[in-house]
């Protein structure tokens, strides 16, 4: 099981998000979200509001976002369930964040398809560049975790840093993208190595080569006889 | 090898739009009402005689699958179609490509299997970490329904049907289809005692259905060219094509669609360049996901890779998720940097294995730098034959098998390492 521990309940915490409510854009999000589950059931609504209220905590306080304990308050009183139930939810799923994180959360996988292709090495790079796991740097930009896989294994090593993936990483792949979103920045997502799409063999197309080049319907040629 | 026009998932790698209109001129979304119209008892036949048999890991017949869903509801409950897109076990990265490039393919083959089924509707689950691929999903979903393909009479089917995408947020326990259920309530993700099957009482306690995405996003194809077609692939029990996902110690990774049973040699020469550093460089493979257990370099090259070709090696072919490891591997850290995975990915519902993924780590962490006693390998094999088994859902067993092949096969390899550092501990004490 992974440890983890809310971040305390404080009078200054109370303070600064005991007023927390949604934005009018969300609040409309939030219709819609509820409305995808039956009557009566909008408690399976709880994981997509936790999602977006941690969203609106980080627009409010420019990092990733994470859920102070009256933000879950509120999730709570809005789907008529105790609090303690969204508190569980909240601490055993992973990508909610139960104490505060930096700007960019750089989630380095670590699992063993990305250790073969080199994660040691990104980690590595994270580290020179004074991060720590568990930590926020002390500019508030960076916050360092590894993960477990992240299901980019046919593109190793990666990261995943708020909501973009960075694939086939080097040190210095990395080093371009960290650079960029300290700078403001939106690097190219996905793939870093420059001669590759997404998943295919890189360098040497083995199969789809019509689909390179166009939008090929290949129905055309199902009635043709098996090879 | 497949040929590209026998390949289902034609825009696998997203050279082409994944919106709509370029998904229907590749040939999704044609005339669905017909393949509607053939009715429940023809469709799931069909898929029956396809040999299709599920793609999520556990490989079970998908048709047969269908047909234990009620014909009719007697008591009013509705019944519910739920699409496992939790991909995340070490390896596998395929159903992440069908929902961002294809993800019609998916949408289409929801309605179809909904209706098979006789669902209400579907509520595709996708793992939280697939941010932007929800996103491609959630589009493509309403698409659908703006084309008029979802919703009241679908697809011009005369079938009501909805599809739902329900995001999760970090657990690998939800890829197993109780604790999927749970988590769809709103609840955290740890698995329900079975009997009652989901079929019987699912989701919110109505009879449901859990399959793969790939399972499910291959039936429209298959109902469109037809179970002779798609069994014409693949040795027998082991029919049709399917998505391979080559990682670590090859020349190109990829994830490639291919036909079952294709030699692990040749699916590794023709789409991945070899093995890096050459056959003769080639470790071990864990051919079906971190939970199958690893086959040693010779066992494995000529091996057809289908559910019993791989079972006959000891293994299994899991999601296809195919990780490759070469010479330069520490294959002992390769296998505890999976304990921990499973360590950390336990719900902590049953004892065996909130504990004994923990022990076993940190057993294995030891064999790892050979800071243990001969005597603890069959200890630590012991102590995995007591957590294989004894738990509600199968995450116990995959934190076991990995350790059992490491030890069945590597055995030799943990004792160096232990004699190595005893040796190193004496010379240092002189």
């Amino acid at each position: 099981m992974a440890e983890r521990a809310p971040h305390p309940d404080t009078p200054e915490l109370r303070a600064r998000w005991g007023s927390f409510a949604w934005t009018n854009v969300n609040a409309e999000k939030v219709r819609e979200i509820i409305g995808r589950y039956p009557e009566g059931r909008q408690r399976s609504a709880v994981m997509p509001l936790l999602d977006l209220a941690q969203r609106q905590v980080g627009q409010e306080t420019s990092t990733q976002g994470w859920l102070p304990l009256p933000v879950m308050e509120y999730v709570a009183a809005q789907l008529d369930m105790p609090i303690i139930r969204v508190l569980e939810v909240a601490t055993f799923y992973m990508m909610y964040n139960i104490a505060p994180v930096g700007r960019f959360h750089v989630q380095v996988c670590g699992t063993t398809p990305c250790m073969l292709r080199g994660s040691d090495d990104i980690m590595d790079a994270c580290y020179a560049r004074g991060m720590k796991k568990g930590h926020t740097t002390a500019d508030g930009l960076w916050t360092l975790s590894e993960v477990e896989c992240m299901g980019n294994c046919a593109s190793a090593p990666m990261v995943q840093i708020n909501d973009a993936n960075y694939e086939d990483l080097t040190p210095a792949r990395l080093d371009a993208v960290l650079d960029a979103l300290a700078r403001g920045e939106q690097p190219k997502e996905g793939t870093q190595d420059p001669a590759r799409h997404t998943v295919e063999p890189v360098g040497a197309l083995s199969n789809l080569n019509a689909m390179a080049d166009g939008n090929h319907d290949y129905r055309g040629e199902w009635a043709t006889a098996p090879a | 090898m497949l040929a590209d026009k026998d390949r289902i998932f034609t825009n696998l790698y997203g050279f082409q739009d994944w919106r709509l209109p370029a998904a229907q001129m590749r040939g999704d979304w044609d005339d669905t009402r017909a393949l509607i119209g053939r009715g429940q008892d023809a469709i799931i036949n069909e898929v029956k005689a396809s040999g299709l048999r599920g793609r999520g890991g556990a490989g079970f017949p998908t048709g047969m699958k269908w047909s234990f869903m009620p014909k009719e509801s007697k008591d009013g409950r509705p019944s519910f179609l739920v699409i496992n897109a939790d991909e995340s076990e070490p390896g596998s990265c395929k159903d992440r490509e069908i929902i961002r490039h294809d993800p019609h393919k998916l949408v289409e083959g929801a309605l179809i299997a909904g209706f098979a089924m006789r669902a209400r509707a579907a509520y595709i689950y996708i793992r939280g970490e697939y941010i932007r691929e929800a996103e491609v999903l959630f589009a493509a979903v309403a698409e659908a329904y703006s084309a008029g393909l979802l919703g009241k009479n679908a697809a011009g089917s005369g079938y009501d049907f909805d599809v739902f995408v329900h995001r999760g947020a970090g657990a690998y326990i939800c890829g197993e289809e109780t604790a999927m259920i749970e988590s769809l309530e709103g609840k955290k993700g740890q698995p329900r005692l079975k009997p009652p099957f989901p079929a019987g009482a699912g989701l919110y306690g109505c009879p449901t259905t859990v399959n793969n995405v790939e399972s499910i996003a291959v039936v429209p194809t298959i109902l469109r060219r037809g179970a002779a077609w798609f069994s014409s692939f693949g040795r027998e029990n082991n029919k049709g094509t399917k998505l391979f996902q080559i990682s670590g110690h090859v020349d190109r990774p990829c994830v490639v669609e291919e036909e079952m049973s294709i030699p692990f040699r040749d699916l590794i020469e023709k789409h991945c360049g070899g093995i890096t550093g050459g056959w003769d460089n080639l470790l071990a493979v864990i051919p079906g996901g971190s939970s199958v257990p690893l086959v040693p370099a010779a066992e494995i090259m000529d091996c057809p890779m289908d559910f019993d070709g791989l079972k006959a090696l000891g293994s299994g072919l899991g999601t296809a998720a195919i990780i490759v490891m070469d010479k330069s591997t520490d294959i002992v850290r390769a296998i505890s940097r999976l304990s921990y995975f499973y360590k950390h990915e336990s719900c902590g519902q049953c004892t065996p294995c909130r504990e004994g993924t923990g022990w076993m780590w940190r057993v294995m962490e030891r064999l790892r730098t050979g800071d243990a006693e001969v005597s603890e390998i069959d200890m630590l094999y012991e102590v995995t034959k007591q957590v294989e088994g004894h738990t509600i859902c199968a995450l116990g067993d995959a934190a076991a098998w990995p350790i059992q092949g490491l030890i069945k096969h590597f055995r030799p390899e943990i004792e160096r390492r232990i004699g190595d550092k005893a040796v190193m501990m004496q010379e240092a004490a002189e």
